[in-house]
């Protein structure tokens, strides 16, 4: 058992439940009807994973590092990246879900359902300013809230963040 | 030993000594809010809902009637994920929509969830060296399939409900084979993280957590697991704030689709949902006669229903079939892209259409004028046709119906895909020799 421990570098246990899952996603391979389609879906597996690691996730986490920075230097009475990040989440999300309508990317849905894409991008820019708009009524809600609980207008100073 | 430009490059190919520069180094990874307590509160919601988003997809493979054969079965070579394939029922008549909208609806909700969850985990994929051990080069290729699964099948289930196919492989075998991959990595993944899951969950307490505003956040205790941050920035938002942005999202991205989902009066919130928004009057159509290649003289007073047993046969002008006793019925259609819509259908009943050909209600096939199209011809099985409510509508809502909806003639069947109330029918065939 050692041994084993010192070969695997786990317990056995680990390598059960490796071999259980490993064995099920290995004979759903066996299941796909022909090699070409087993490539195509492959390679649509890593895409997506790459897409989502190399590439969403390095693109949000490069812009959110930018807000940081621009907030940072230009040191507000009230903090607002969280005031432009939730909206931007929020209409990102929907567009992840959305973009082949929003986008109109989709070449059989006007045939088949018999009405047109036109109006999801503009749908999508709406509910986005709402979210945008709310957010920045929040933020000089805030401000206001903050001058008047600090008194007069002073120096900036640190958020404090 | 002198240690060379190239003992570096092997020591780097083996991931040994001083990991590259970048994401590779602990310091790199600066959030205050990436720990194990965040990681498994975001999983505990997962170990929820996906088990559920796999049952709700297993149920709807069922509902199709696979074992029927024919284009019944989008996927034959099943094989042994068959073995839990039953006779799908036709009570309660809202089955299917409350399993497909499940299924659509909770798909959305978890994407902000996963997302989370990958961010708060993304160090790891950068862990170094990259492959410690055996045990460890198993369980990241593991980790490939369920990240890998996870986006996979959000998004091809997404793309299909929008008819984004950017792919040339079938929509049914990539999503089920997929969630079979996905799910025996989901398997391992829990059997070998529930335990620090738990334990993690311990170490904070929600509530507490949701009462600590941004001020008060502080990093969670240094953990084994290179997920808390080394030299951890000023935190911009609190545990709390995070939470409530991923549920939030959810909640947006539900709202602005579960109308095509709950109810015709709830229709037109579903603004960003493919069969949302207003219909003035008239309810969604999956696939409309143009698309599907089926004229005005198709339909014509040439148009025909055949119904045959065997060498007996009859032939039905819509007159005739109107003739017939008329069984009304409100009944819900719902899709496989997750939409549904409930209307008041009038027609003959299938029983009895059989019935005039010396049948009793046995396993039909459907065939529709359309051209082309996956389920032009459908099977439909005994119980389905014995159903009194399952009919050959002739009328919606009291009027003939519209060419996109099926005219002269379309099934319906409680609790069945809505691409199994095949529209255009041209012909009902007993299946095989039980007539």
């Amino acid at each position: 058992m050692s041994r084993l421990r010192a070969l695997y570098g786990a317990s056995p246990g680990h390598l059960v439940a490796l071999a259980v899952g490993g064995l099920v996603s290995a004979y759903a391979v066996t299941r796909v009807p022909d090699l070409s389609t087993l490539v195509s879906i492959a390679l649509w597996f890593g895409f997506m994973l790459i897409a989502h690691d190399l590439l969403l996730y390095p693109v949000y986490a490069a812009a959110d590092g930018v807000a940081a920075r621009v907030q940072h230097r230009a040191r507000p009475r009230v903090p607002w990246t969280n005031y432009v990040r939730v909206p931007t989440v929020l209409s990102g999300l929907l567009l992840l879900a959305w973009f082949p309508l929003v986008l109109r990317l989709s070449s059989g849905y006007g045939r088949a359902s018999g009405r047109s894409d036109d109006g999801y991008l503009g749908r999508w820019l709406a509910v986005t300013a709402v979210l945008f708009a709310v957010s920045g009524l929040l933020y000089l809600v805030r401000v206001v809230t903050t001058r008047r609980r600090s008194g007069a207008p002073g120096p900036a100073t640190d958020p404090g963040s | 030993m002198v240690r060379g430009p190239g003992q570096r490059l092997t020591d780097l190919a083996l991931g040994r000594g001083e990991p590259p520069p970048g994401p590779f180094r602990p310091a790199f990874w600066r959030s205050p809010l990436r720990g194990p307590w965040l990681t498994a509160v975001l999983g505990s919601v997962l170990l929820v809902g996906i088990p559920i988003l796999f049952v709700t997809g297993l149920l709807s493979y069922a509902a199709y009637n696979p074992d029927l054969g024919g284009g019944n079965d989008r996927t034959p070579g099943k094989g042994l994920f068959g073995f839990y394939l039953f006779t799908w029922p036709t009570d309660p008549v809202w089955l299917y929509r409350a399993v497909i909208g499940t299924h659509v609806l909770l798909g959305l909700t978890v994407l902000p969830v996963v997302l989370a969850k990958l961010w708060s985990v993304i160090p790891k994929l950068f862990a170094w060296p990259p492959v410690e051990s055996p045990a460890k080069a198993l369980e990241r290729l593991s980790l490939v399939l369920l990240v890998g699964g996870a986006v996979f099948e959000l998004m091809t289930g997404l793309m299909n409900i929008q008819l984004f196919y950017p792919w040339s492989f079938s929509f049914y075998t990539a999503h089920l084979y997929g969630a079979w991959v996905f799910i025996g990595a989901f398997v391992t993944h829990v059997a070998l993280k529930l335990p620090t899951m738990v334990r993690a969950l311990r170490a904070r307490s929600l509530a507490r957590e949701l009462r600590t505003g941004l001020a008060e956040t502080r990093p969670e205790e240094p953990d084994e697991f290179g997920l808390v941050a080394v030299s951890p920035a000023a935190p911009t938002m609190s545990r709390r704030g995070l939470l409530g942005l991923v549920g939030g999202g959810s909640l947006l991205l539900v709202g602005l689709a579960g109308g095509q989902t709950l109810g015709d009066r709830l229709r037109g919130t579903a603004l960003l949902a493919p069969r949302g928004g207003s219909y003035d009057g008239d309810f969604p159509v999956n696939k409309t006669a143009a698309s599907r290649g089926v004229t005005a003289a198709d339909v014509g007073d040439g148009w025909r229903l055949d119904v045959v047993a065997g060498d007996r046969s009859m032939s039905l002008t819509r007159a005739e079939l109107l003739a017939l006793p008329q069984t009304t019925a409100r009944l819900p259609i719902s899709c496989v892209e997750g939409w549904s819509t409930t209307q008041t259908w009038t027609g003959v009943r299938l029983a009895d259409l059989l019935d005039l050909v010396g049948a009793g209600p046995v396993d039909i096939v459907v065939d529709s004028l359309q051209k082309g199209g996956a389920f032009a011809t459908v099977r439909l099985a005994g119980n389905q046709v014995a159903d009194p409510r399952s009919l050959l509508a002739l009328e919606v809502n009291g009027e003939a119906l519209s060419m996109d909806h099926g005219y002269p003639a379309r099934v319906i069947v409680p609790a069945a895909p809505g691409v199994h109330c095949t529209k255009w029918v041209r012909e009902m065939k007993v299946l095989g020799r039980q007539a």
